[in-house]
């Protein structure tokens, strides 16, 4: 419910704005989600971490959550908008269990969902500050997908979100293959993880990795991955020339 | 410092505002600044603001958002209550204000701290800020003050203090944020809430510990210079 006058500066050059609504820019934010298929179904990795800024200031938020029966769904971007997302989706498989037909929405009809919402959304100028990983397995059939904010979406064998499309990719176009075992996987998630724990600013050391398969969802307790700098050069990098870094 | 904020410039909290959780029930705190640019407006304002019997809310950022907010959400929950026929859960009131605060997100500029006891969950703090992000916690912190707490909090909370230990955390804390925030001052100002009631505390700043390069207030020089002065040092 809106209650208030929209904020205009008099010198605006925007055309009337009284009753519009656009997401200006985000708040409080999530980093990198980085998802892949294996053997068995789908293993996600997502941080813990809300960023507010440049502060990292929540340290315990959840940035994957299970959807109906089969499918998994990770969010980086605005909390609120992914919290939004969950309330919608809430809604959408409440409605399908009411049918009570025996049939249940798919991780392919969950992800087409997003990408119509998503979409529109961006249509309007009023984005849902997201990009999304959606991940499940049905009837035998493992599907892992992503929408961004602006509705781009596709499917793939391995995808991730924010600096994970720059850092974590390479890696696993690099050592995906087919039929992953679980603990390969495992060690494929924590080694981008660890990469991003590096290089990503807003990444915190806490993480959890989630699994989906036939038989249902997992997502694990809250850990920390261990860091290397025993690095000899790491010792005293401006010894070769003082004053640098 | 921000030269185009004059008098004239909407009020708006600087603030430090804090919620802890305790074995029992929760302890809300406050400074009490409210300023408009750099000109106090009110020296003694009282940021932490009761929707029901059970239920308060700690305020910042915007003064007449955060107002406009919590008037409307003790109104809802008013009805709810009698609809209900029991008291409101703190979880209602928390998703309540997360409603307009995110539904809202381009228009208000407030943050806010929810802390209340009810017989289903206990003591319950939720934090919700720009955006409209709804976040329980064991502890939150939030206006500009919060800043330098951060550090504070990751070396001082603990899980399962009493009421005493959490209250003292509280005053120290808000107290510490006065002394290096421009934007809060004044009073600190607590609310404790468990399953016997609720408690108001007040905390003039004359009665608080001082910190680093604070002195002792003093009524005058003249206090000063007719005490005796000190006896010479015997190496």
């Amino acid at each position: 419910m809106n209650f208030m006058a929209s904020k205009q500066p008099e010198n605006s050059l925007l055309g009337p704005e009284a009753d519009s609504q656009r997401t200006l820019y985000p708040y409080v934010t999530g980093t990198s989600v980085v998802a892949l298929k294996y053997k068995d179904g789908i293993l996600m990795a997502a941080d813990m971490g809300g960023s507010y800024g440049s502060t990292l200031r929540y340290k315990s938020v959840e940035r994957m959550k299970p959807i109906g029966k089969h499918s998994l769904l990770g969010a980086s971007g605005e909390i609120s908008d992914f919290q939004e997302i969950l309330h919608y989706l809430d809604e959408l498989i409440l409605y399908d269990n009411m049918w009570d037909d025996g049939n249940s929405l798919g991780p392919k009809e969950v992800h087409n969902y997003l990408t119509r919402v998503m979409y529109n959304r961006r249509n309007k100028f009023n984005p849902l500050w997201n990009s999304l990983v959606l991940g499940g397995v049905k009837n035998g059939q493992k599907y892992l997908g992503t929408v961004s904010m602006i509705g781009v979406n596709f499917e793939d064998n391995h995808v991730a979100t924010g600096f994970g499309n720059h850092l974590a990719r390479p890696i696993l176009r690099q050592e995906w293959h087919e039929n992953l075992s679980f603990e390969d996987g495992v060690r494929l998630l924590e080694k981008c993880m660890r990469v991003l724990l590096y290089r990503d600013r807003s990444a915190i050391n806490k993480l959890q990795i989630a699994k989906i398969t036939e038989e249902g969802m997992t997502i694990s307790q809250p850990y920390s991955l261990k860091t290397y700098w025993e690095f000899s050069a790491f010792a005293n990098p401006a010894q070769g020339a003082v004053g640098s870094w | 410092m921000d030269l185009n904020m004059d008098l004239n410039a909407p009020h708006s909290m600087g603030t430090t505002i804090i919620g802890v959780t305790y074995n029992g029930g929760v302890v809300l705190g406050a400074d009490s600044r409210t300023s408009t640019g750099m000109y106090v407006a009110n020296r003694a304002s009282d940021k932490i603001t009761q929707l029901t019997d059970n239920v308060y809310v700690c305020r910042s950022g915007s003064a007449a958002d955060s107002q406009l907010v919590s008037d409307y959400v003790r109104y809802f929950l008013h009805q709810h209550t009698i609809q209900l026929g029991q008291p409101a859960t703190v979880k209602v009131a928390a998703n309540l204000i997360r409603l307009l605060s995110y539904n809202n997100k381009n228009m208000l500029e407030t943050g806010l701290i929810v802390g209340g006891w009810d017989k289903y969950e206990g003591g319950k703090i939720y934090g919700i800020p720009l955006g409209g992000t709804l976040i329980e916690q064991p502890f939150a912190i939030g206006g500009s003050g919060s800043s330098y707490l951060y550090g504070f909090f990751d070396q001082a909370w603990k899980e399962g203090m009493t009421k005493d230990e959490a209250e003292q955390l509280v005053v120290k804390a808000v107290s510490l944020a006065i002394a290096r925030d421009g934007a809060s001052g004044g009073v600190v100002r607590t609310v404790v809430i468990n399953s016997e009631g609720v408690t108001r505390n007040f905390y003039p700043g004359d009665k608080l510990q001082l910190w680093h390069e604070e002195l002792e207030p003093q009524n005058s020089l003249l206090d000063i210079l007719s005490s005796p002065s000190p006896e010479p040092m015997n190496i």
